[in-house]
């Protein structure tokens, strides 16, 4: 293993190499991941990239075929359930009790955490999460909204130094969302290490960290500038005109990596900066349309990183 | 450092499991009305000690000494005789085909033989195929007999004692080499009333939590194996209890079974067998995926355990690989104890090995599930 130079601050999760395998197929394919404490780190890639399967074995869910490290200083390996303890773990779907209510979902996992005085912790995390007054609720009964504020009431109940939210914001309409991340942001600023996996480029645009999976590996990690930089991509965008000739010819047309319609606009995308910029003012005269450089997006570099496969495996030893 | 077992996680689980419990109507209801429906019902339905059965009569002779034993017969209730006079032949098929269920032989030198005082015989073939149906007729039999032919003799006091004392009845049970005895049917109905629901409810336990996905959230918690186990089977534990006390009351009250042995000693015997069917059935659900595979599970035990314990069928008269299997299923020692104690009044020393079995097959039960527990979802 190799040891890193004194980080900045404690590093909330130091695993390298994990590999987890189902049968024959390869769920999670060496990640290696670093995050320091405070952090808000997301997850993105397509569905069944392994990002669930990441954030199982980081909460000691399933154990790694191999690769190793440590989770707020403990073993990843041994100490999975010390490691359970300073954990909160929200699952993809709701996985609390149905048929019992907000208030007694909430003192079920007080008992389990073993805090004292529950009905405190209870009362006051209720009060946090603005769920006292459907405490008597059924869990079961409530919507989409409520059932997302109750998981993430249930695993910040008891204080843990990490969190890990699997997809919390699928399904949630964008006020939640909005009052959602705004919660993640107070608890990032109280020093806890939150790993959360989204679909929502928004959402990945407000982390301190993001990391691409792509077929159980991981293709990039960074910062939304640094992955954005990384891909080395120039974006034009095209108006006017006649698109639905200049997205034909665009589409034909070399160094053209990708052209995206929005709306009245196109967004042409391309690695070789002067190259593209002499094919577009080109296309764009040719349909009366007018052609400028605009700022790459972040989805765009994503899409570009999945078509080129694994590219330089960020965060690994070199 | 980490303890491995706590009080309060234990006490969170089990008032989660009771909540749920309460709260799922349907089961609930289930799990206290459907004892007492069964017991009522198959209590009355299976008939330890039927009556008017029917009976062919063999007798090339017919006079005074057969009709006074044959009158006699019929004046105990039991025997019906549908074939008064048939030939032994007739007689035969008549018992295969199910027909009759007695063929009484009166030989045609049974009158000679009784004024002679030579050992006069009657020969009883009893279709003993359910034996339950022979055995109170049969038991009846030979003071029946005897008495007849003393008031039929009543003149001739000397060769009628003779007579009494030399009548032999020859009973031959037919089909299956055992009978047994009267109000089996009760204790054993608690013994599989109990292994139905017990088993049944406690299989689900660990399914349902992986089929809802709650699964993967409790084991993110940090519960211990045991505590989960222990705040599974518990609360079945305590409804297990409440059907025992609902099945003894209604065998004391609706079928007068007879508690002949210690009540405390019963009791005892049938919470260890509650206890081994939770964690039977708790085993199961850490085999199983899904609820269904559970109740497939459960069948596949339950049927097996029903015909090879000596519930339908008389232990003793299985082949000897088939009594070996029947040793398994912890149905088949509760049956011994609980018959041997509210029936003849065994004590503990009596029932002590089937005793010891199911506190094994606890032991077991417990281990299996405790090592089968994955502690995480690989």
């Amino acid at each position: 293993m190799k040891v890193a130079s004194t980080p900045a601050r404690e590093l909330a999760i130091d695993v390298h190499g994990i590999v987890k395998r189902f049968g024959d197929r390869v769920a999670v394919d060496g990640v290696s991941l670093r995050v320091e404490q405070g952090q808000i780190v997301a997850f993105l890639g397509p569905n069944g990239s392994g990002k669930t399967t990441t954030m199982r074995v980081l909460c000691g869910l399933l154990t790694p075929d191999a690769g190793e490290g440590r989770v707020l200083g403990m073993d990843l390996l041994r100490d999975t359930i010390r490691i359970r303890q300073e954990i909160g773990y929200m699952t993809q779907s709701f996985s609390l009790y149905e048929e019992l209510t907000i208030e007694e979902n909430l003192e079920f996992v007080a008992g389990l955490y073993r805090l004292h005085p529950a009905r405190e912790h209870v009362r006051r995390t209720l009060a946090d999460l603005g769920l006292t007054s459907r405490r008597n609720q059924l869990a079961g009964t409530l919507s989409g909204g409520w059932k997302q504020r109750l998981a993430l009431a249930a695993c910040v109940m008891h204080q843990p130094r990490l969190l890990v939210l699997d997809e919390p914001t699928a399904g949630v309409d964008p006020k939640a969302r909005r009052e959602f991340w705004q919660e993640l942001h107070a608890l990032s600023l109280a020093g806890i290490t939150v790993l959360v996996s989204t679909h929502y480029m928004d959402e990945a645009e407000r982390c301190h960290q993001i990391n691409y999976v792509s077929q159980g590996r991981l293709i990039v990690t960074g910062t939304v500038d640094e992955v954005i930089a990384r891909s080395g991509l120039v974006t034009w965008v095209l108006r006017g005109g006649r698109m639905d000739e200049a997205e034909r010819l665009l589409r034909a047309a070399p160094h053209v990596d990708q052209v995206a319609p929005f709306g009245a606009e196109l967004h042409v995308v391309g690695r070789d900066g002067p190259a593209l910029a002499r094919v577009v003012r080109q296309i764009a005269r040719d349909t009366d349309a007018q052609a400028e450089p605009s700022v790459t997006r972040l989805e765009d570099a994503f899409i570009h990183f999945i078509g080129r496969g694994a590219p330089d495996r960020n965060g690994e030893p070199a | 450092m980490r303890p491995d077992f706590s009080l309060r996680r234990l006490l969170a689980m089990l008032r989660k499991e009771l909540i749920q419990m309460r709260r799922d109507r349907i089961t609930f209801a289930m799990m206290l009305g459907v004892p007492l429906m069964q017991l009522v019902l198959f209590g009355f339905a299976i008939n330890n000690d039927p009556k008017h059965l029917p009976a062919a009569l063999v007798a090339p002779t017919h006079d005074s000494h057969t009709r006074a034993i044959v009158t006699a017969l019929e004046l105990t209730g039991y025997y019906r005789f549908d074939y008064p006079n048939v030939t032994a032949a007739r007689a035969e098929a008549l018992m295969e085909q199910g027909k009759v269920a007695f063929v009484v032989t009166i030989p045609s030198d049974f009158a000679r033989r009784v004024e002679r005082g030579d050992e006069p015989r009657i020969l009883i073939e009893a279709d003993a195929t359910d034996p339950s149906v022979a055995s109170g007729a049969i038991s009846t039999l030979g003071t029946v007999a005897a008495q007849a032919l003393l008031h039929e003799r009543r003149a001739e006091a000397q060769a009628a004692e003779a007579a009494r004392g030399q009548l032999q009845v020859i009973v031959h049970r037919r089909y299956n080499p055992e009978g047994i005895t009267q109000y089996n049917i009760v204790p054993g109905l608690l013994g599989v009333i109990l292994q139905m629901t017990m088993v049944m409810m406690t299989s689900m336990a660990l399914t349902r939590e992986i089929e809802r996905g709650t699964m993967e959230n409790l084991l993110a918690m940090p519960a211990t194996p045991l505590e989960i186990m222990l705040g599974k089977i518990l609360p079945f534990f305590g409804v297990g209890a409440v059907q025992i006390a609902v099945v003894l009351l209604a065998a004391r009250i609706l079928f007068n079974v007879p508690f002949v042995g210690a009540l405390d000693l019963l009791l005892v015997s049938v919470l260890i067998f509650v206890m081994a069917l939770v964690l039977l059935g708790y085993t199961i659900s850490t085999f199983a995926r899904t609820q269904m595979q559970a109740m497939q599970l459960t069948f596949f035990f339950f049927l097996p355990s029903l015909l090879l314990s000596g519930f339908m069928f008389p232990f003793r008269g299985m082949p000897g690989w088939a009594q070996a299997l029947g040793e398994i299923f912890p149905l088949t020692h509760f049956l011994r104890v609980v018959r041997a104690v509210m029936l003849k009044g065994a004590d503990l020393a009596n029932v002590a090995v089937p005793l010891a079995a199911l506190i094994g097959f606890t032991v077991v039960y417990a281990a299996i599930a405790l090592v089968r527990f994955r502690r995480t979802l690989d």
